[in-house]
């Protein structure tokens, strides 16, 4: 695995932009989330770690204020929460081929999108939107309609689209997944660069911790409907997760990957998957 | 053709035009071919029943037309194909009872569903050309969230934008400006300039200022094409209307066939 | 029973043709219909109908049956809705939007044309809102030959038919030969909606073919039962509505009938709406007694 370098700039202490105090998230019924507690700090990367189906993205979604919890508050010091502060990068968005609209449009849109009523766009506003397609490297795609990119180039659009109100915190829901792990660690690298340049803390999901090691800050790790957040080093221990999980778990280290080892207890099997972390 | 009784056909029809092709390449945008299809029916209704009653036809095509809309956006994500197309039969079966109720004469259902040039009174250029200004305001004020809803609706709701309320006020623009379209160019016929011309201007620029500039140009010469067609053949307006708005749209396809097409 | 059905219905040569023809169409639309409420394609569903509205007033202006020009015409726009279409729903929208505006603009082209040529009145009326009470024998036989023909293809490709309108993917990974199959199922829409022209009309067609599935749907029942459900509620409609049109003749002074369509139509609305509603009330108190 890439060693990607140590992080040169570190959180400033002191600076929360938002607080999740205390909460419960259930839908439909059943509780997704259950006394969530943990804070994002200016100019941290954090990693939200689980498995598929373990409330990533509901956590995110709430976060974004589209989902309510049933218990708790999410709160924002700084009232980051107005729509320019906090950026989003969803996972998948479906988009027509014909669609007229080139990418630098898509990205302006990012600054004026739900803004009702027709205000000139400034020479300072596009001048926002070519920088920010240049911090995620897609320059040359300014010019090109927005429906006929890849899924690669479609995912820096919409970084740049997230990133163009100048956000102080940047939200994305399993940017990692779907990629093989030369283009992973490409956009690993990329969001940690953008965070740096930009000023911006990072909150991503994944599946994996692995790929994030390098560049994280904190770690928020969600299973079993509840969470454990901190420093990696802190979180990623047997008996932080044991608790977590609700029965033994394992960490392992090998050739500098981590694997989180859970047994079956009526069976008595373990199952050790490389690059996933397996229930 | 440019004779005293023609003028309401050109100004109207010009409008009109104009607005349809605006309208449309929101239409178009948004994915909501069936609803501006079935809208105008619901106008159809309207004015069937107008003429039941006794009232202006122009207050019954605005009322159905507002209510379709008004329906048909409120069921937004369950099962929308249906209501739409139910909406649509239920107005076309209810405008059917009406007609068949007073008697109506053939040439007057005729004009109703296919449109006819010389039916635009002069009393209606007034409300039309004032109630098509608040639909063009009202598309300006809603032009940058119904891009972003459009391009991609999780991020329109990340903003803090309601999808709903978004889509039930682009559905009652809609309705008017159908409205106004039905009795120049018929019931059935009039969701064709909001369909075929903006989806040919859209193949053909990238820019969504100009996609929605072309809309409307492309929209305005259908029509004035399709005036003077049916003043020097007598054959129906609807007939030129329909016709002349596949073809753009199909010459805009084939001139743009070289662009791939990513599954 | 006397208020309800008015004397003289059952003994009418021409009610009880068509309301075998309006059972037999209904019955053919309901089992069609239910997988173009699956699939999603009201729209195209309706297009059809009005392409074949087009046919029909073709057909009547060159003085051919109608039933051939419904038929035709809607089996002619199928083709070109496939030949233009394209996968993307958007896309397919527009392209659907398209051909029925060029078809629509050829109606009104053919019912001119008809207007001209003849002195008989009522033939847009007949065309666009059907003509159930002048359905010859010979036209039911037809119908109910070409209904069955029909009903075989359907039962043909159903099951593949079914899978890949809940997963074209997985379909095409185990060898269905999507594309076709989703063309045949197109012709087989189109040539149904071409048979219900004649009964409600081929602007109308669209209730048999959507409404009464969608009801059935919302009972969440098996597959087959959903099948009954939606063919038993057609043709509800189809009897009810004939009776009630038929009646109507009678409530005003002014002997002017409710028209067939209408009645049909106002029944599927009926239909859908208290089923709707049912269930609505049946989900609440379910999930009342959960709590």
């Amino acid at each position: 695995m890439n060693q990607i370098d140590a992080v040169t700039t570190g959180p400033v202490p002191g600076s929360t932009i938002v607080d999740v105090r205390g909460v419960d998230v259930e839908l439909t019924g059943r509780r997704i989330l259950t006394d969530v507690n943990f804070q994002v700090l200016k100019g941290e990367f954090t990693g939200l770690i689980g498995s598929n189906g373990a409330g990533k993205t509901t956590l995110l979604r709430m976060m974004l204020g589209l989902i309510e919890p049933t218990r708790g508050e999410v709160v924002w010091p700084s009232d980051a929460r107005d729509q320019r502060r906090v950026g989003y990068v969803p996972q998948r968005v479906a988009l027509d081929v014909d669609v007229p609209l080139r990418v630098r449009d898509f990205v302006a849109l990012g600054d004026d999108g739900h803004r009702f009523g027709l205000h000139r766009r400034t020479r300072e506003t596009w001048r926002r939107v070519e920088e920010m397609l240049d911090a995620v490297e897609a320059s040359d795609l300014a010019e090109r309609r927005i429906g006929a990119l890849s899924g690669g180039e479609l995912q820096r659009v919409l970084m740049a689209h997230a990133l163009v109100s100048r956000p102080e915190l940047l939200l994305l829901d399993e940017p990692l997944a779907n990629l093989d792990p030369g283009a992973t660690d490409d956009i690993v690298a990329l969001l940690a660069r953008v965070r740096e340049r930009q000023h911006v803390a990072i909150l991503l999901s994944a599946h994996d911790i692995n790929s994030l090691l390098g560049v994280m800050h904190r770690v928020i790790y969600i299973a079993n409907a509840h969470v454990a957040s901190g420093p990696t080093d802190e979180v990623v221990r047997p008996e932080v997760l044991s608790k977590l999980y609700g029965h033994h778990v394992d960490v392992v280290r090998v050739h500098g990957r981590v694997l989180v080892v859970t047994g079956d207890a009526t069976t008595g099997t373990v199952a050790a998957h490389p690059d996933l972390v397996v229930e | 053709m440019f004779s005293s009784f023609m003028t309401n056909a050109w100004l109207v029809g010009t409008v009109v035009a104009l607005l349809a092709g605006a309208t449309g390449f929101f239409v178009v945008l948004r994915g909501s071919s069936f609803a501006a299809h079935a809208i105008p029916n619901g106008a159809f209704a309207g004015a069937a029943g107008a003429t039941l009653v006794g009232v202006t036809p122009l207050f019954g095509l605005i009322a159905f037309a507002v209510a379709a809309g008004l329906g048909i956006g409120a069921s937004r994500h369950h099962r929308s194909d249906v209501v739409t197309a139910m909406a649509l039969v239920s107005m076309l079966a209810m405008g059917a009872a009406f007609l068949s109720l007073s008697a109506a004469y053939e040439p007057q259902v005729e004009a109703l569903l296919f449109g006819e040039i010389l039916g635009v009174a002069s009393s209606s250029i007034a409300p039309v050309i004032l109630i098509s200004l608040a639909c063009a305001l009202a598309l300006a004020y809603m032009y940058r969230p119904l891009l972003l809803d459009a391009a991609a609706p999780e991020l329109a709701r990340a903003r803090g934008l309601n999808p709903a309320a978004l889509e039930v006020g682009f559905m009652m623009t809609l309705a008017l400006g159908s409205a106004l379209t039905v009795p120049v160019v018929g019931a059935l016929l009039s969701f064709s300039l909001t369909v075929g011309p903006p989806a040919a201007a859209r193949l053909v620029t990238r820019r969504p200022g100009s996609a929605l500039a072309a809309s409307m140009v492309l929209s305005v010469a259908t029509l004035w094409a399709s005036i003077a067609a049916s003043y020097q053949t007598n054959l129906p307006i609807g007939f030129f209307v329909g016709s002349l708005s596949a073809l753009v749209y199909v010459i805009a396809r084939v001139l743009t066939r070289r662009r791939v097409r990513t599954a | 029973m006397h208020w309800l059905i008015e004397p003289g219905l059952w003994s009418n040569d021409a009610v009880r043709t068509g309301v075998s023809v309006g059972a037999v169409v209904a019955v053919v639309s309901a089992v069609v219909g239910l997988f173009t409420v699956m699939r999603a394609q009201s729209f195209a569903g309706h297009a059809l109908a009005d392409v074949a509205t087009a046919g029909g007033a073709g057909a009547g202006a060159l003085g051919v049956a109608p039933l051939a020009g419904f038929v035709v015409g809607s089996v002619l726009g199928a083709s070109a809705m496939e030949a233009i279409g394209v996968e993307r729903v958007r896309q397919r929208d527009v392209a659907t939007g398209v051909v029925l505006g060029g078809a629509t603009g050829l109606s009104a082209l053919f019912l001119y044309l008809i207007t001209l040529n003849s002195s008989s009145t009522g033939s847009t009326q007949s065309i666009l809102f059907g003509s159930l009470f002048l359905v010859s024998r010979t036209t039911f036989y037809v119908i109910a030959v070409i209904s069955a023909l029909v009903g075989l293809a359907l039962a043909w490709l159903g099951r593949p038919l079914l899978f890949m309108s809940l997963s074209p993917d997985a379909a095409r990974a185990r060898g269905v030969a999507v594309r076709r199959v989703a063309l045949a199922y197109t012709l087989l829409m189109a040539i149904t909606v071409g048979l219900s022209a004649i009964v409600i009309g081929s602007v109308l067609s669209t209730a048999l073919l959507i409404g009464p599935p969608a009801a059935a749907l919302r009972l969440g029942r098996s597959m087959s039962a959903t099948f009954s459900a939606a063919a038993a509620l057609g043709v509800g409609a189809v009897a009810v509505g004939v009776v009630v049109s038929y009646d109507s003749y009678y409530w005003w002074a002014s002997h002017r009938a409710l028209p067939v369509s209408f009645c049909v139509v106002a029944v599927v609305v009926v239909e859908l709406v208290a089923i709707n509603l049912a269930q609505r009330v049946r989900d609440r108190s379910s999930s009342t007694r959960r709590a």
